[in-house]
This record gives structure tokens, sequence and C-alpha cells, in this order.
């Protein structure tokens, strides 16, 4: 009975279960980072260092951020913010936003993001909005020249790629970076050339979605499926989202003339589609939690993104169309409870009063 | 490897898969080196007199009273309880409350028995062939041998084995999926052949044409044991051994159920409602040792484990044996030992203290290092990844319980199915924040079931209340009836002597009519047409109504009180 006596050698009352495994916030998070790096990869090849100078720079912001809101609010900073999912908001917006956006648009985004899209709602998990969207549509809205002006995917060919030329484009007084439409707004301009043409009078964009588009696309399917085989994620957003994007786009296709809406692999392989897809939808805090919640949230996602794409405002509509379904996944969530065992179906919607 | 695979290969019976669930270490290897061992006899047992699902035993022995081996020393009281014997011969030195084996660390009456070494036995009596006797006999055999389930939930197991209703399917669990935990598997090494026995008689007394041995894929030497035994054995064409895929948590009784079955136990039902009873292989043993060698259970296999024991393995003890004396004979290093869990590390609870008597449901007590079972870091906040809800068994949210717990929101908790959580951990095991889910479930529930028990408690005493009133209004109104009745009869006998008066004339009846309205008209004038009752004339005026009226008036109020207390309730 040495045991009780001495009291220092017995801890009190742990609950079951005494071992956890070794899975935590900060694992998922990181492996999210990892995950974006042959996205990454991709977007300096073809657009150059900005990319990279707007992506550390955002996350210095979104941690400064943090840890402002961390001790505005009285809560440990270290330990908040070793979980890392701030530095995801940073990373994502970092790659969100045009290569050569200057050093004030992403403070405004980063900054909203975290203080207002994060941390006004009571921080880390209880945000009903993807932050990162929400800073994303603020300066999309409010600096829509600046959002526009992403730079001709050059690739290693470029001459406007060097490094000293992003941090005095982003930081300085800008250089005379040759702006250029992306292929989604090209597309949505065009009204009277076929798709042929189209692609003949742009000879940057040549491939099926514009030859740097669809080689960062594919960088970022490649990352979302590590991140699959890794099960930080499942499967029923991302597929959710592509399929409604690629029957939206078979259905509204209308083959190669000047009315045309693009092919169905147009679209799965430019913008913004598998970045949006792997990395933005699967944020699990504001989306819906069941695996149906999560095809149904995938899908409405991509309805929206093809609804924006070709009879919106906007030439793409990623950040828009999440914004739009994340205020519909609490609803989602109560029609989609899964069947309980030994249960006869689900239980649906609102508990009944009495 | 090879073997396991062939034995793998050799079970042709579908199998279905589990949902979801988790692969924690398992941490089964310590205590498989040697085999089952005994312990010296303790100077005292200390008997818990609640072992079992149900109501505690009531003592039959008195203090000072000398007692035998497997002598009743208490009697189960109720239908769902369970008789407990003396492990040993001894003398009966208390009966007082002492710590019992429960996450509360609770002090419970207890039994205790000072032991006189002797180990002498009571009369016992044995059966030569069981099948001579009819089922129900040995139902009753098994439930005076205070049998309760040894897999960890101790339910009374003569109560599943006489439901009344028809049992197809046998099901002995033999699953064994909480990691650390051995003891079934070495039974399954050791004593294959009391378990074949066992399962025989409990397929006797159900009547069940199949019989299936569930075992998980973890443990060859176990399979190989049992499909010898089985073999050996009369009934190899009415039992099957059926292996599967190591996962936790196959071995819970529903989860193992759709893994052998496919059958899903209907929610608030019982696997008997789909004929099938399932009972675990220690049970099993303990229900040859009652129905053929008339043996109570008096005692168990634990298993003994734990970085801070210097020789864990299995060793067969008497219940009542307290830890410490089976600690010291395991080779305990005082200063390593961390946490003591009674039962598996997903699903046991730890306890303070080192004299916690082993009981029937006790299969496994782990002596942890601090670096073993580490203390849980500080949650952090959820991010809704889902994991646990991929992990969970019942297919429940339980991101969305845990939202709704710590928002108090029964009615959420109750719609998304929180009474059909199994408690198992695995939840909890994978989530990324170490946030402890389990506990916030298992907090929830008790504050609904006393929520429960209070709206039933009120329930009833309003449905008292009520009908105690009725029952006075109607004396009230019977004494009413009475004396109308009465004074009618007065009336009458005064006008049968009136009439008998000669001389009386005999007034105009509408006069009379006319001027007794005139009468009652000028009374009413004077008055105020509406007088405020004081509360005393209110309660008269109350009293003198018809039953049914002051029934439905009481409705109403009643409704009232309901409006302004607003208590929560549940339960459609």
């Amino acid at each position: 009975m040495a045991f009780i006596s001495n009291g220092s050698s017995i801890r009190v009352g742990q609950s079951s279960p005494h071992k956890l495994g070794l899975n935590s916030t900060q694992r998922v998070m990181s492996l999210l980072i990892l995950a974006t790096l042959p996205g990454l990869l991709a977007q300096i090849v073809f657009f150059g260092w900005g990319s990279l100078v707007n992506v550390l720079w955002c996350v210095l912001i979104a941690l400064g951020c943090e840890a402002l809101a961390l001790t505005l609010r009285r809560r440990p900073v270290r330990s908040c913010l070793s979980d890392c999912s701030v530095a995801v908001a940073g990373v994502l917006l970092g790659l969100a936003l045009p290569p050569f956006a200057p050093w004030w648009l992403s403070l405004v985004a980063v900054s909203f993001a975290v203080i207002i899209g994060k941390h006004l709602y009571g921080g880390l998990g209880q945000n009903p909005f993807n932050p990162a969207m929400l800073g994303y549509v603020l300066v999309l809205i409010s600096f829509p020249q600046e959002m526009t002006a992403w730079l001709p995917p050059l690739g290693l060919e470029g001459h406007n790629n060097s490094l000293g030329d992003a941090l005095s484009a982003i930081f300085g007084q800008g250089v005379d970076a040759v702006s250029m439409a992306t292929p989604l707004d090209v597309l949505k301009e065009n009204s009277s050339l076929t798709i042929n043409e189209l692609w003949q009078a742009n000879p940057i964009f040549d491939g099926m979605a514009g030859r740097g588009w669809l080689w960062v696309n594919l960088a970022y399917l490649a990352g979302g499926l590590f991140l699959l085989w890794r099960k930080v994620f499942t499967w029923h957003a991302p597929v959710g989202m592509l399929a409604a994007i690629t029957i939206m786009a078979t259905l509204f296709w209308q083959g190669s003339g000047s009315d045309s809406h693009g092919s169905p692999m147009f679209h799965l392989l430019s913008g913004a589609t598998m970045l949006g897809a792997f990395f933005i939808i699967t944020d699990p805090v504001s989306g819906a939690t069941s695996n149906r919640g999560r095809l149904i949230f995938g899908a409405g996602v991509g309805i929206i993104v093809y609804v924006i794409r070709a009879w919106g405002g906007y030439p793409d509509g990623v950040a828009f169309a999440t914004l739009l379904m994340n205020m519909a996944a609490p609803t989602i969530d109560y029609y989609t409870q899964p069947r309980t065992y030994g249960h006869q179906r689900a239980s649906k919607g609102l508990p009944k009063k009495d | 490897m090879n073997a396991q695979t062939n034995l793998i290969a050799s079970s042709e019976r579908k199998i279905w898969p589990l949902t979801g669930g988790v692969h924690p270490e398992e941490n089964k290897h310590q205590s498989t080196t040697r085999p089952i061992g005994s312990v010296p006899l303790p100077e005292t047992l200390v008997l818990p007199l609640s072992q079992h699902a149900g109501t505690p035993a009531e003592p039959v022995v008195a203090v000072g009273d000398k007692v035998l081996k497997g002598q009743l020393i208490a009697r189960a009281s109720g239908v769902i309880s369970a008789p407990l014997h003396a492990p040993s011969s001894g003398v009966i030195s208390a009966i007082e409350p002492r710590p019992i084996p429960h996450p509360s660390g609770f002090s419970e009456p207890c039994i205790v028995l000072s032991t006189d070494g002797a180990e002498q036995w009571c009369e016992l009596t044995t059966i030569d062939d069981y099948r001579q006797l009819p089922p129900e006999e040995l139902v009753a055999k098994v439930r005076a041998a205070g049998i309760s389930g040894m897999g960890g939930a101790g339910f009374p197991t003569a109560i599943k084995l006489s439901s009344g209703l028809s049992i197809r399917t046998l099901i002995i669990n033999g699953t064994e999926c909480e990691p650390y935990i051995t003891a079934d598997d070495m039974l399954m090494r050791e004593q294959a052949q009391t378990i074949i026995a066992g399962a025989e008689i409990l397929q006797y007394m159900l009547g069940a044409d199949e019989c299936l041995i569930g075992i998980e894929d973890n443990k060859p030497e176990a399979i190989m044991a049992m499909r010898t035994a089985l073999s050996q054995s009369a009934s190899a064409d009415k039992m099957e051994i059926v292996v599967f895929p190591t996962i936790y948590p196959s071995g819970g009784e529903k989860q193992l159920i759709q893994i052998l079955t496919g059958q899903e136990v209907p929610s608030g039902k019982l696997p008997a409602d789909l004929g099938i009873v399932m009972q675990n292989v220690g049970t099993a043993v303990a229900v040859k040792e009652a129905v053929v060698d008339g043996k109570p259970l008096i005692s168990r296999i634990t298993t003994l484990t734990g970085a801070a024991l210097q020789t864990p393995g299995n060793v067969a003890v008497l219940i009542g044996t307290p830890a410490h004396h089976l600690l010291q004979h395991a080779g305990l290093q005082d200063s390593q030992l961390g946490t003591l869990v009674f039962g598996g590390p997903m699903m046991g609870f730890s306890v303070e203290r080192l004299d916690i008597p082993v009981t029937k449901t006790a299969n496994c007590i782990i002596a942890a290092t601090r670096s073993e079972f580490p203390e849980a870091p500080d949650p952090q906040a959820c991010i809704r990844c889902g994991h646990c809800a991929q992990a969970c068994p019942a297919s429940l949210l339980p991101q969305q319980l845990y939202w709704h717990a710590k928002a108090e929101n029964y009615e959420q908790l109750l719609h998304h199915n929180l009474f059909d959580c199994i408690e198992c951990g695995a939840c909890a095991f994978v989530c990324p924040s170490a946030i402890p889910l389990v506990q916030y479930y298992r907090a929830s529930k008790g504050v609904i079931r006393t929520l429960e028990a209070k709206q039933v408690k009120s329930e009833r005493s309003k449905a008292r209340y009520e009908s105690r009133l009725a029952r006075m209004a109607q004396e009230s109104a019977e004494k009413e009836a009475k004396r109308q009745a009465n004074a009618e009869r007065a009336a009458r006998l005064k006008a049968a002597k009136a009439n008998e008066q000669p001389g009386v004339v005999e007034e105009d009846p509408i006069q009379a009519a006319i001027a007794r309205a005139k009468a009652r008209k000028a009374a009413t004038a004077g008055q105020p047409a509406r007088v405020e009752l004081s509360a005393k004339q209110k309660e008269l005026r109350f009293s003198s109504l018809s039953p049914g009226h002051r029934l439905k008036r009481l409705r109403r109020r009643s409704a009232q009180h309901r409006l302004l207390a607003m208590t929560p309730r549940l339960h459609g």
C-alpha cells in the first residue's frame, strides 16, 4: 500500500482511453503545408518567384496576426501557434493571390482572414467561414485591378522571374511586369472566336487549359492525392466538387464554337479548381462534417464554381462558392447524419420538440 | 506467419467488415510468454456485494462465521442479480464498505474473508451427464453458481440463458480486441477443451442450432488449440471457429454480431431479439465448471501486465484478491508505477489505490509506467476533422456529439443517438486535438439519465396527486348524493305527514312559483354582480365542483406550472 501512502506515485483519475494515437492537429496541418509544395513549385516555375515571396510574406503576417489576437484574447500564444493552423491559412492565401500582389494587398487579406475571419468568431474550430477565402474575397472585391494582374505563364525561359524582380514588385514601386489575363478570363471575354481560333490567337495557352495552369493544377492534384493517401481527409468533398464541375461542364459545354464555355478538361485543370478541391473545401472547420455531407458540400461548390465561371461576373468562383457553401454547411450537417448502428434509418433535421 | 495465413484461409464462412475501428498498439506479447500461473493464497479476500450488473447481493453470513470454500455467502436479490460464494475457507472478519474497482474510487459494502489456508471445499454436487437434466435446471445451476459475464460487462449469465426467446445462434466471444489483455487468449491456448465443453452445455441450454466461436487473427496459437479441441469433440459439426481480421473494437457484443452474421442488434434491443446469445470464453469455462463439477464462480484468469511489472503474465486468481497481492507476485517496481488500470487501455479505468480487489469482471490489471500511459496532453480546439467519425464503430458523429455535449444540448444529443455509443474510445484515440471525447459522452449520458429519472418521478407523483384528487372528489360526490337522497326522503316523509293533516288549504302552484321568483330577484338586486372570492372561498368553490370539472381545472393549472418551470423535457 505504498502506493496510496506516499501519494506522489500515482496520478489521479485518468479517463479512458489511457493511450492515444499519434495523430495531432500539428501533424495534420504540417502534412497540408507539405502537400502544397508541388503546387508552389509549379507556380514558381511558371509565374516566377512572386508566389514564394507571397507565401512567406503571408505566413509571416498570419503568424503575427494570430499572436496578436491570442495575446488580446489572453490565450496561450506558443501552444496555439504551434498547431500550425494559421500557417495553413497563410500559405493558401499566398498561393491564391496573384504572384506580384503588392505587400499591402496580402496584409489586408491575411489580417482580415485571421483577425476577423478566425478570431472574432472564437478562434480555431469556431469560424463558420473559411478564413483564407474570406480574406481573398475581401481583396477581390475591393482591389479588382491588383487581383486580376496575373503574370503570363512564361516558364523557365521567362525573363521577369528573378527573385529581385519579385521582391521589388511586391515590396517596392513595382516593375513593369507584363500582366496578362488567365485562360478563364480569355474564355469568358471571348464572344467572337471559336475555341481553336482563340487558342491560336493566344499561343501561350496551348494545351488543354493553358500551359502553366495545366501543370499547376496537376501539381495540386498530386498534393491532394498524397493527403488522401495519408488519410488527412476523405475523398468525399474533392470528388463531389470535381464530379460536379465535370457534369456541369459537360452539360453546358456547347461545343467548340464562339459561345463555348470550355471543355470539362479545361475547367478541371484551370484556375483554382484543384487547389480548391483538395486544399480549400477540405477545410473541416467550415465544411460539412459527415461523409455524405461532404459529398454534397463539394458538389455544391462545384456547381457554384461553374455557374460563376460560365455566367457570373468573375472569371473564377472557388472563393465565392466556398463561402456560399460554408453558409449551407450546418443545414447540410443536420440532414446528412449517417445511419447509426442498429437504427432503421438516419435521423434527419432538428430534434423534434416533444 | 505461414500458419496464420493458413488458419485464416481455412475459415470459409463469410464474414462482414467492422464499421470504423482503429489499430492501437497491441502490447499483448509481454503477457503471453508464460503459461497461466497461480498466486499464493492471500490472507484476506475482499468481496464486493455488487460484482455484476444489477442489484447487489445480500449477505447470508455474519461476522465471525466460519465458511468453507465454495459456500454461499451472499444471495441474489431480485431478478437481475447474482449470488456470491466464499473463494476459500476461513472466517468472515468484516462486512463493511471497502474501496471497489470503480472509476469513482467509492467504497461499497464488501464481505471480508480471512483465509485459514486449509482451502477446504464445501460439498459439491457433480453431474455425469448433463443431458439427462432439462435445460431449465442447468440454467438454475448457472444462476446459483453466481456466474456473470466475464468479458467485462458482468451481466448475470443466467438471464441471458433464459430470455424465453428462441435462440438460433450461440456466439462464443474469444475476440479480446483490447490491447494488453491476454486472459482469453491464454485460456483458449490452455483450456480449449473446457471452453468447447462449456459451449456445448450452453448450446444445449439455449437449444441453439449453431455455435460460432469468434477469434481475431492475432491469436494463432489460440486458434490452433481451439481447432484441435473442436475436431476432437463430439460436436464438431455443430460448432465453427471463425477467424477474422484484428481491429479494435471487434470484440464488442454488437460489433462481433455484425462481423459474424452481418446483422445489427436493433437500437434498444438485445441480441436475443435476433435469436443470438453471446458468451465470453471465460464464461463458457465457468458454466462448464458450474454444471459438471458443481463449482461456483470463485476464481478467474486475470492478465497482469504493464511495464512496471518485472514478470507480466496471466494468473488464476481467487475473486477478492487485492491488487497489490497480485502485483507484488508479478514483481511490481513501485517507483516505476505511473498509472494502475483495471481493464484495458482503451476502456479500462484508472484506480488510485492498490488494495482494490479483483472481481468477477476483472480481466486485466495494467501497472503502467509514466512513459507507457503518458498524461493526456491538454486538449486543443476541435477542428471537426471527422477522423473520429471514420473510427466510430456505431456510425455516430462524435464531433457533433462533442459540440452538443459541450453546449448541454440534450435534445440534440439524443437526436444524434448518444445512447448508441458503446464508449469504446476509438474516437478519442484518433482525435488529433486530444479531446477526451468519451468522457464528455459519459458525463452527458449521466446527466440525461438523471433528468429522465427526475421526469419519471415527477410524472409519477403528478399522476398520484391527480388520482388522489379524483378519489377525494368522488368520495365527496358520493357523500353529497347520499345527503341529497336523505333530504329528499325526509321531504317526502314530511309531505306525507302534511298530507295526512286535514284542513291545510292547497296553494295554487303557479302563484307560488311567481312569488318564489320575485323573492329571488329582490335578494340578488342588492348584491354586486360578481364578488371577488378569497383564496379560501376559491378553494371551497373548487371543492364543490364536479370531479370532472376539477380535473380539468387542475390540468390547466399544472400546464401553467409546467410552462413556468420550463423543465427540459426529454424524449417525445
